[in-house]
């Protein structure tokens, strides 16, 4: 099928990501790079554990005594709930509804940058106390983990934003259907992530 | 005339090249840059070997030996055995399962540049202030304390280069899965695919590690992170597990595929079908897992306790089981041939006796109690380049020979490169045999002098002169290379003996591969067509429009972006150089915005009509084409 | 024919050369020739393991060069087209299993020693009066030098370990600066030093060093440092047990030893002066020195660990150390000159002669 042929609800595939060569490429490929960045996290997140609470000698900052498990409960939720908006997205994409789509990806945009203003708000918080990225090896592992998918989360925003201006004015097609299908598979691994942060960091860092 | 066929100017040859998403042009550029790499790495190496050749030498310094030894061991492992492994998995890999291109010519073209921009990078620290040397592993107290920029150019260019590695290898993998002709079963992939495929894989999950690694390194020595600033909480024994953990099935990640083109080879010239194909497979897929469960072995004396000891001896001793299987099949698949000794298969058959050889003491060293002596010692050493040597570098001599008329339709010299194959063979084994026994004798690696009187002087001595021996291999065969120029075109299938696809195709290959996509109908295709006296493969097909990718700068500016944010970050650190970070931030813009113009522009490819194809069959292989 | 015959040549060539230099190197330094018990057992375990791979090797190339041998296209004919095999369970089943049982067989003991090895429980073990019953060294690896403290017996030494023949002597091993590496070839295997955690394991010296070529067994560094890594060597002095305690007890008798500013000697005094700063002249202390501890000076084999031990080397050494070891700490940062700056050559002199004279063996 041709990526410039136009389409109906009715002539549209089922799973139009996967219409082309190209797309099938595309997502194959896009998982294994998924499976890759899996790896990057692991060793981020083992690095991170073996650094917990590491410092120099007389050191103030613990895991118990910063984090703050509302804040990230919050994060956590904002973060959840983009997942799901994006899910939405992409059904309204299968669909042909491509004001469906446009709308849900906005919304997907809004919550990832109120996640991603909360995040800031958090690191603020932490180097006005003192706890800066070079004041111990814990400090360093936890601002290189989480910063790491702060930066994925900026990544995933820009890219997000990129796709729909590029694609405002010109409607769903077998070139795009792809794209979008991808960028959310992404979004779903930044969420999946930061669900393991919450997990090992925060939850573990107060409770465990 | 077609537009496809005309002859180029020079300057538009460059820019073909440096544009270009072609898998083979790719390949060959591989070939080039690796040669070249392999070609400094081994200049490195014979400087070692005249310091050490007599004792208390001063041909060299002791702090320009270190960088010596750094960048020999980083360069022939991640700029020379890598890209020149990548040329023929490039190269290979498309046309043995009847494919027009990879996966993602793009990011092909964007694994090369990142590669070599890297490559080059890492490079120029030898005339900007000194080189990296705390050796390839770097470990993190030394790369710390090392002054000077050195380790941040072993950072960044590893770190540049190795997104090129990753890049290639994601490529296989999808090309491997998605593009397989007709009939082409993953049970029938030619052994090298397979190994390209299990390489590939490994890429992926060891390079990550080695990412974080360096970034953390990156993060110490620049920003004043306290990873492995033990003082701050840090640990360096962090930067052993990251290193090991992406270091060990790095080897496999080069030994694999060598082990795959001897499987080509061998069948090849012994006009039999590989012996127990699907055992090799297994064999091989084995060997890339178990490669994961292992990395603390070298770490036996790092002090992990004896239970982590006894584990990873144990499971490293397990990784010989598989291998032994892949030898004792090469050795089958030669039983009831018909062995034709050319120069590969001399290469291959020099191959098994020498692998082994490496093979057995990599077993010895995996006895945890043992290595104590034999770890960090000249035994090691001679190991290492049993099986990188014996086993990497003869796949690579051996695999230019058989494969240069699928690369350039031109035959090496057979006489000559017999010739080269006994002056390498013996000069290596010259050369590494005895560094076995200076290790047991007390001798440590990475030394760069050793006084009289230990007992080591006269078998460094030998093995200087087998260093030497290995030097003329090397030039006698590039010497090789450069006459095949004035050859005469080999043709389809000049072995006669080739078995799969990549032979079939009549020669030269034209950019689009295969007129039509064939039809595979068992394990070796060219031989079955062969065996029932066609001519040609049979496709799957008729002659039809051929959708081809669009040539790009985009690969080239995006790695140039990234080789200029470089050295931005290198010299931030210095107080008397304020313009680093506008560096820094011009590199990355560059980069950031070639992406987006890259994500913004469709690019849809172009379609090849029938009668575009039957005007270039034509150009290539005269009237009525070669049919 | 020839190529044929000329691997098989090769290949008997290194059996014989395997036998004939498992005897090889030098008796103070080569793993080959061991002198306690933990490299004898290592090197046990290398005839072992060389054993069981030079069955696989010889089984291999006996297979391979009959099939090359029978095999080769000048013999079965050119245009012969061989039986396409597609492989065999029974031999897949041969080759997997027994590798797997020699294997086996190579990891029983390798496991058994490696627990062995590591056993350092001894080393807390006290007698009724609370004395430690057994001998510990606590080694600080340093750019380019080896401080040993014997934390029982209260006293320090650098460069050349002594130790008692006869028994189990533990080491806990730890680098001040970069990682190292503790190796004592002839005597057992080595031991990394690393900057964040104490490394603790055991050695045991057979035989005296007295009759060895220099009276010493070899040391070395066995892991990466920089610039001089290869110049880190160290020396070993085993001696008898009663020789062990008169040594410790000639070196609790230096305590408080010192050199005076004030001294007559130009010597005594240059080192006040320029030196005692970082080298301590006592041997009762504990680790932590800047540079060597040199009571023992005197006593020592080698300058520096690795140059021939006389006064010429020794005031080429203080002259400009940087020379023989580039990168060591003796230096200033730009490794220009020395830390305490150019002396006079009758200063040096001076100095050679009162650091030669510190001994407590003489």
């Amino acid at each position: 099928m041709d990526f410039n042929t136009k389409f109906t609800p009715h002539t549209w595939p089922d799973h139009p990501e996967q219409a082309t060569m190209e797309g099938k490429n595309k997502i194959v490929g896009f998982w294994i790079f998924l499976a890759c960045e899996v790896v990057l996290f692991a060793s981020l997140f083992a690095t991170y554990l073996a650094l917990k609470n590491k410092g120099p000698a007389g050191m103030e900052f613990t895991t118990q005594g910063l984090f703050d498990l509302p804040l990230a409960f919050a994060m956590t939720m904002l973060l959840l709930t983009s997942s799901l908006t994006s899910v939405y997205a992409i059904y309204h994409m299968r669909n042909f509804n491509y004001k469906g789509m446009q709308t849900w990806l906005a919304i997907t945009l809004l919550l990832g940058l109120g996640f991603l203003a909360l995040e800031i708000y958090e690191f603020q918080h932490y180097v006005h106390l003192g706890f800066t990225f070079d004041q111990s090896a814990f400090a360093t592992a936890f601002y290189t983990l989480v910063g790491t998918h702060g930066f994925h989360v900026s990544l995933g925003l820009v890219w997000i934003t990129t796709l729909l201006i590029r694609n405002a004015k010109r409607g769903l097609n077998l070139y795009n259907a792809p794209k979008f299908f991808v960028a959310a598979l992404y979004w779903h691994f930044i969420d999946v992530v930061w669900v393991f942060i919450f997990t090992a960091v925060y939850l573990m860092g107060v409770i465990g | 005339m077609s537009s496809y066929t005309q002859k180029k100017g020079f300057g538009a040859a460059v820019w073909d090249y440096i544009t270009t998403v072609d898998h083979k042009k790719l390949a060959v550029m591989y070939l080039l840059a690796g040669t070249l790499f392999f070609a400094i790495a081994g200049f490195e190496a014979l400087l070692m070997r005249i310091q050490l050749m007599k004792p208390n030498n001063d041909f060299v310094s002791a702090g320009f030996f270190n960088e010596l030894l750094t960048m020999h061991g980083t360069t022939m492992l991640f700029l020379a055995a890598t890209p020149l492994l990548f040329a023929f998995m490039n190269m290979l890999v498309p046309l043995q399962i009847g494919a027009r291109d990879v996966a993602f010519p793009f990011l092909n073209s964007l694994g090369f540049w990142l590669f070599f921009l890297g490559a080059v990078f890492l490079h120029l620290s030898f005339f900007m202030g000194g080189a990296p040397d705390a050796g390839w592993t770097s470990y993190a107290s030394l790369s710390l304390y090392s002054p000077g920029h050195g380790i941040d150019f072993y950072v960044l260019g590893l770190q540049i280069s190795g997104a090129g590695t990753l890049i290639s290898g994601l490529n296989f993998i999808v090309t491997i899965i998605t593009m397989r002709a007709p009939g082409m079963t993953f049970m029938r992939m030619p052994l090298f695919t397979w190994t390209t495929l299990v390489a590939s894989a490994l890429i992926l999950f060891a390079f990550p590690p080695l990412t974080i690694g360096l970034l953390m390194m990156l993060v110490d020595r620049m920003f004043g992170g306290n990873f492995f600033d033990h003082t701050m909480g840090g640990n360096t024994v962090i930067w052993e597990h990251l290193f090991w953990i992406f270091g060990h099935p790095e080897v496999y990640i080069l030994v694999l595929p060598a082990f795959g083109l001897f499987s080509e080879i061998i069948p090849a010239f012994s006009r039999k079908r590989l012996f127990g194909y699907s055992s090799m497979v297994f064999a091989t897929i084995l060997i890339g897992f178990l490669g994961f469960m292992v990395w603390a072995h070298h770490m036996f004396t790092t002090g992990l306790g004896p239970t982590a000891n006894a584990i990873f001896a144990v499971a490293t001793m397990a990784i010989a089981v598989p291998t032994g299987m892949k030898v004792f099949n090469w050795i089958l698949t030669i039983w009831g041939g018909s062995i034709k000794v050319t120069t590969p298969m001399l290469y291959a058959l020099g191959f098994i006796p020498s692998f082994v050889a490496g093979g057995v003491t990599g077993v010895m060293q995996a006895s945890a109690p043992l290595d104590y002596q034999l770890h960090d010692s000249y035994f090691i050493v001679a190991h290492f380049h049993y099986v990188i040597v014996g086993g990497i570098v003869t796949a690579l001599f051996g695999s230019a020979h058989f494969y240069w008329p699928i690369f350039f339709n031109r035959m090496l010299n057979e006489a000559l490169g017999k010739l080269t194959f006994w002056v390498f063979f013996i000069g290596f084994h010259l050369t590494f045999f005895v560094q076995h026994f200076l290790g047991l004798m007390g001798m440590p690696r990475r030394v760069f002098t050793y006084m009289e009187g230990q007992g080591w002087d006269q078998f460094n001595y030998i093995s200087t002169i087998g260093a030497l021996m290995m030097g003329v291999g090397v030039i006698l065969m590039v010497i090789n290379c450069l006459m095949s120029i004035k050859g005469k075109p080999a043709g389809r299938d000049p072995w006669g003996d080739g078995r799969t696809l990549e032979w079939s195709i009549p020669q030269p290959i034209p950019f689009y591969n295969f007129r039509q996509t064939p039809l595979v109908r068992g394990l070796d295709p060219w031989w079955i067509e062969k065996q029932e006296g066609n001519k040609e493969a049979t496709f799957a097909e008729p002659i039809g429009d051929i959708h081809m990718p669009n040539n790009s700068a985009i690969p080239f500016v995006i790695s140039l972006g990234l080789f200029i944010a470089a050295f931005g970050a290198l010299y931030n650190t210095d107080a008397d150089k304020p313009w680093s970070i506008y560096v820094l931030i011009i590199g990355l813009a560059i980069t950031f915005g070639a992406m987006i113009v890259r994500s913004v522009k469709d690019d849809h490819g172009f379609h090849l009509h029938k009668e575009d194809i039957l005007e270039i069959e034509e150009q290539l292989y005269g009237k009525g084409g070669n049919k | 024919m020839m190529k044929g015959l000329k691997k098989w040549r090769l290949f008997s060539l290194l059996a014989v050369m395997m036998v004939f230099l498992s005897g090889c190197g030098e008796d103070y330094i080569s793993a080959l020739k061991p002198s306690g018990q933990v490299g004898k057992e290592q090197f046990n375990l290398l005839l072992l393991a060389t054993g069981i791979m030079t069955l696989v090797i010889v089984v291999v190339s006996v297979i391979y060069l009959l099939a090359f041998l029978k095999f080769r296209r000048s013999k079965v004919g050119e245009n012969v087209i061989p039986k396409q095999v597609e492989g065999s369970h029974t031999l897949e089943v041969i080759w997997t299993v027994i590798p797997i049982i020699l294997l086996l067989i190579l990891s029983v003991p390798v496991v058994t020693a490696t627990y062995k090895f590591a056993d350092v429980a001894a080393m807390d073990e006290v007698d009724e009066a609370g004395n430690k019953t057994a001998l510990t060294v606590n080694v600080t690896a340093k750019l380019y030098w080896w401080e040993f403290e014997y934390p029982n017996q209260g006293i320090v030494t650098a460069q050349e370990l002594v130790v008692p023949t006869g028994q189990k002597v533990y080491f806990n091993l730890k680098a001040a600066d970069v990682k190292h590496s503790f190796w004592i070839p002839a005597i057992g295997g080595k031991m990394d030093t690393n900057v964040e955690n104490l490394n603790k394991f055991y050695l045991v010296f057979d035989k005296e060093s007295a009759d060895l070529k220099d009276g010493v067994f070899y040391g070395k560094c066995a892991e990466l440092c920089g610039p001089s890594h290869a110049l880190m060597d160290f020396k070993v002095k085993t001696v008898s047990p009663e020789a062990f305690d008169a040594w410790v007890a000639n070196m609790k008798a230096t305590e408080g030893q010192t050199a005076s500013k004030d001294s007559t000697d130009l010597g005594e005094a240059t080192f006040a002066n320029s030196c005692l700063a970082c080298h301590a002249v006592s041997g009762v202390g504990g680790t932590g020195g800047v540079g060597p501890n040199l009571t023992t000076f005197g006593d020592r084999n080698r300058v520096a660990g690795f140059l021939e031990h006389n006064e010429e080397n020794l005031k080429a050494w203080i002259e400009n150390p940087g020379e023989f070891k580039p990168g060591n700490l003796m230096m200033n940062p730009e490794g220009t000159a020395p830390v305490y700056g150019d002396l006079t050559d009758e200063e040096i002199q001076a100095l050679a002669t009162y650091i030669m004279g510190l001994s407590v063996e003489k």
